[in-house]
């Protein structure tokens, strides 16, 4: 038993002699003693020296939370020859200590705390992880800026990687943005030169037009479904030179890239700078597809390319690491009745708004009213369309980019038309970000833009302009703004398939369908679930350099898998006592990692043998989050380290 | 159809809106809705008591509701205030149970009444129990290339979470029903704003702006005429019209529609 001070942190409210002489009584205890500063090089020092001097086969320190210096103390036995696993904690600080300020009341505390903790390793035994090995590449899911950056991370460190994307080129939104904040780089020349290098990486591989199906397996062995969308062009033959494009006679699909504002060909590139320039059959607008004539694009088209017969492929492929890259769309406003978005031509979204402002966009970057072509004269921003909401029509949560984008549109806006007024409606201005709130206030005293606190409640059309009634909350009344466009700033959204493929992934979502991170401070681009990671939105909102960041640090923590021969498990997982398991299959369900299956085995129950349908843990997944044992009806299911046994021991111990 | 409605007609159906009535009479007659008026039924309290302590202006409406499920019938209600009215004092008195521990105290009705009817308003019931296609299929004379702008007003609408109506920043329920008469409805902005209700009393140049402002953005969306279910959106509507955009109660164009207007 080795008590720890901790300094006054534990000292202070609690009598230290008091808990050693209490556990020096205690079933098993050989030897105790206390120190100022257990975790410090000499507590560790003897702690070496007491198990080698005492020939002791296990240890409790009573000190800080096992959060903390778990390891530590873990380490140091191991260093003296003693299973690692034979090491028990006793939290007498953070359980204890800080939350007392009675120094009687804390010692009691302290002391229950104690004797539980050694009826506890009376009952341990000592554990030894499993190892398994790592396939040396990794798969990440999303080609926007998120899946490209962490990619070329990996890539550049030597390991091999493959994007799988689902719409034909790689990008993502970023692709579709027009100027970035703060600095007003076009987002194309800063975005399309790393799509590039994406696609020239000798390690890198890009699966574009392509979805992932199926997941299996466990961290370092993952094994992938992807399936490969019939784009009907044979990608090794096609010289991108657009030919097929110029000729398609079926022009009427609306363009995804450009938000609807624009048409596209049945066969088409999303956008100039498309990585891979290899065009897509859409099967669905497509005339040959359609009425079975028409083929114009075959018959133009040199390196013979074009294959209508050209069906899903679906390739299988393992990786040690997955990263979830599949980043975010914006909601869509059509909730929001009281601004007519969807009635209303002249009321659109920021992202439509960004494609109306680029110049390779629908109106070669004049900013022109979708109603009747002209220039507006006023100009309404609207933000938190979605953000900050009640829970029936928007996400309660703020997006975080919308005040710094609002800003930006707001202010190319007076650059490139100084005679437009325009106005911003806003619940607040968030601007915590490097050079942010220097941005906004450009915004706002230099090129005069007129920021309005409060919301819009209806849009209404009058005599061909739209009339924006709202309230103003710092004059305290209600005020009517005349506009010809409206922007609505619209919440940022994770993306439909989100949620599926966390269940492909048993990754954990959190209730906005977004991925979850193992720790909302310390562990914040790792899934819960081992060599799963997370790069960009899918994880939360997020602007550009947000994204970049965490892209890279998700790759970092990938090469940390990638970079290791073997993987050391962690010995504290579940496993069933097949004499007892009734084969009910509840642990199957609650398992949030899906680490139990179900099989027939034959069973020696005292010579009698059967065939049952028993659990069966897969070690390498469980995370030995305990939900499983808890749920077995039979008490089939036990926790190594935390067995029931171990557990009602020192329920024992505290009621004694 | 099994169930019988229980009609509750109001009183300015049977003063000022009698057309409102007879039209919604002669089309449920001709659409074979079996379809009982309340007997002696009293005036609704005309305007929706908000203060929550006031019960006695409560009570007339509590009296319908409970006849309706001693009958174990769906209350029927056609006229937009009468409807907003039973809708909320019945969410009172199922949802407040101190609103319905005095309601049923003064009322003492023989079983107490805690909010069990369900009340229909007349367009709702058209939607779910004929529908608007098989609507359509009943229809003789189609209203075809008639423009017509639906009116909700406000009292239909809102507050949402207990009339349970239409979505009430953008409603379709009118425009449904356009449709299945054979008419071209028009969307204006402010089809679903108050009309200035009884604030015609008070202040008369209110309601003249507010309605000026329904009837010119209809005007400017090509409607020809305006529809709705509420006689007092109609007197305020009728009255600042300058002869333009008459307004008409949906029952009318119903009853012509299927034949049956007199």
């Amino acid at each position: 038993m080795l008590v720890c001070w901790c300094g006054s942190n534990i000292a202070g409210t609690v009598d230290i002699n008091t808990v050693v002489e209490a556990s020096k009584r205690e079933p098993g205890v050989v030897y105790a003693t206390d120190y100022q500063y257990m975790c410090a090089e000499g507590g560790q020092a003897m702690v070496r020296r007491a198990i080698e001097e005492h020939s002791l086969t296990g240890i409790v320190v009573s000190a800080c939370s096992p959060r903390m210096h778990e390891t530590t103390f873990r380490k140091a036995a191991a260093a003296a020859g003693l299973n690692p696993y034979m090491v028990e904690i006793a939290n007498i600080r953070e359980h204890c200590s800080w939350v007392h300020k009675d120094k009687e009341v804390g010692t009691e505390k302290a002391v229950v705390l104690m004797r539980a903790a050694i009826a506890k390793l009376n009952l341990n035994t000592p554990l030894f992880p499993g190892e398994s090995g790592v396939i040396k590449r990794a798969l990440v899911i999303g080609g926007g800026i998120a899946g490209i950056q962490t990619a070329l991370d990996i890539a550049d460190a030597g390991y091999e990687v493959d994007i799988v994307e689902k719409s034909p080129t790689i990008g993502g939104t970023m692709a579709q943005l027009d100027k970035t904040f703060p600095t007003l780089d076009c987002a194309a020349c800063i975005l399309t030169p790393k799509m590039v290098d994406a696609a020239q990486h000798d390690k890198i591989t890009l699966y574009t037009y392509s979805e992932v199906d199926e997941v299996s397996g466990f961290v370092g062995n993952f094994s992938v479904k992807i399936r490969q969308k019939a784009r009907c062009i044979n990608s090794k033959l096609c010289n991108g030179c657009g030919d097929c494009i110029e000729k398609c006679p079926a022009k009427k699909a609306k363009s995804e890239f450009d938000e609807g504002l624009a048409n596209r060909k049945a066969i088409y590139v999303p956008f100039a700078q498309a990585v891979p320039n290899v065009p897509v059959i859409d099967q669905t607008q497509c005339l040959k597809f359609k009425t079975g004539k028409c083929g114009l694009c075959e018959k133009v088209c040199l390196p013979k390319a074009i294959n209508f017969e050209q069906q899903d492929e679906i390739i299988e492929k393992e990786y040690g690491v997955i990263i979830a890259a599949t980043g975010f769309r914006p909601l869509s406003p059509e909730r929001y009745g009281e601004y007519g978005y969807g009635q209303l031509p002249d009321v659109i979204t920021s992202l439509e708004f960004e494609r109306l402002m680029n110049a390779a966009g629908p109106t070669g970057g004049a900013l022109l009213r979708r109603s009747n072509g002209e220039k507006p004269k006023s100009i309404v921003f609207i933000q938190c369309v979605g953000s900050r909401a009640e829970p029936d029509k928007g996400k309660s949560y703020c997006s975080k980019i919308c005040c710094m984008y609002t800003a930006k549109h707001a202010m190319l806006v007076r650059d490139k038309y100084p005679n437009i007024d325009v106005s911003v409606f806003y619940i607040d201005v968030r601007t915590p970000g490097k050079n942010f709130d220097e941005f906004y206030r450009r915004a706002v005293e230099q090129y005069g833009v007129n920021y309005i606190k409060g919301m819009v409640g209806k849009i209404a059309e009058e005599d061909g302009r739209l009339r924006v009634q709202g309230s103003d909350l710092i004059e305290d009344t209600q005020i009517f703004v005349d506009a010809d466009l409206v922007v609505l700033a619209t919440a940022v959204e994770a993306q439909a398939s989100a949620r599926p493929l966390g269940t492909m992934l048993t990754a954990s979502m959190d209730q906005n369908n977004f991925f979850s991170e193992s720790h909302a401070k310390l562990r914040p681009v790792e899934s819960p679930t081992a060599g799963i990671f997370l790069s960009g939105v899918c994880q939360g909102p997020k602007d550009i350099p947000e994204t970049v960041a965490q892209a890279g640090a998700a790759a970092v923590k990938a090469l940390g898998i990638l970079s290791k021969d073997k993987l050391i498990g962690n010995p504290c997982i579940a496993g069933p006592d097949e004499l007892l398991c009734n084969g009910c299959a509840s642990c199957e369900k609650v398992c949030p990692y899906g680490a139990i299956t179900y099989a027939d085995k034959e069973i020696n129950d005292h010579g009698h043998r059967t065939t049952r349908h028993v659990a069966e843990i897969n070690e390498a997944i469980c995370q030995g989050c305990g939900a499983c044992t808890v749920t077995c009806p039979s008490g089939a299911m036990d926790l190594k380290g935390f067995t029931n046994r171990q557990i009602m021991a020192e329920v024992d111990a505290i009621c004694r | 159809m099994d169930k019988t409605y229980l009609y509750y007609p109001g009183c300015t159906l049977k003063t000022k809106a009698k057309e409102l009535d007879a039209y919604a009479l002669q089309s449920m007659e001709m659409l074979g809705i079996p379809c009982k008026e309340l007997d002696e039924w009293q005036c609704c309290g005309a305007v929706y008591p908000q203060a929550t302590d006031e019960i006695a202006t409560r009570l007339s409406a509590a009296r319908a509701l409970e006849e309706a499920r001693q009958k174990d019938c769906d209350l029927l209600t056609l006229c937009s205030a009468c409807h907003h009215v039973m809708k909320r004092v019945n969410h009172d008195i199922a949802s407040d149970a101190d609103i319905r521990m005095k309601v049923n105290n003064y009322s003492e009705f023989e079983t107490p009444y805690a909010g069990e009817t369900k009340v229909v308003h007349f367009l709702e019931m058209l939607r779910d129990t004929i529908g608007f296609a098989e609507l359509k299929k009943r229809v003789l004379n189609p209203l075809t290339g008639r423009k017509i702008g639906a009116y909700y007003g406000c009292l239909l609408l809102r507050p949402s979470n207990v009339m349970q109506f239409d979505d009430p920043e953008n409603p379709y329920i009118m425009e449904e029903f356009l449709h299945a008469i054979g008419a071209e409805p028009v969307l204006y902005s402010y089809r679903n704003e108050c009309c200035g209700g009884y604030v015609a009393l008070d202040d008369p140049a209110l309601v003249q702006k507010v309605c000026t402002k329904v009837l010119h953005s209809a005007e400017q969306k090509g409607a020809e005429v305006l529809v709705t279910a509420c006689p007092l959106c109609k007197y305020n509507l009728t009255k600042h019209d300058s002869g333009d955009v008459p307004t008409y109660y949906f029952t009318e164009l119903l009853a012509e529609a299927l034949g049956v207007k007199e």
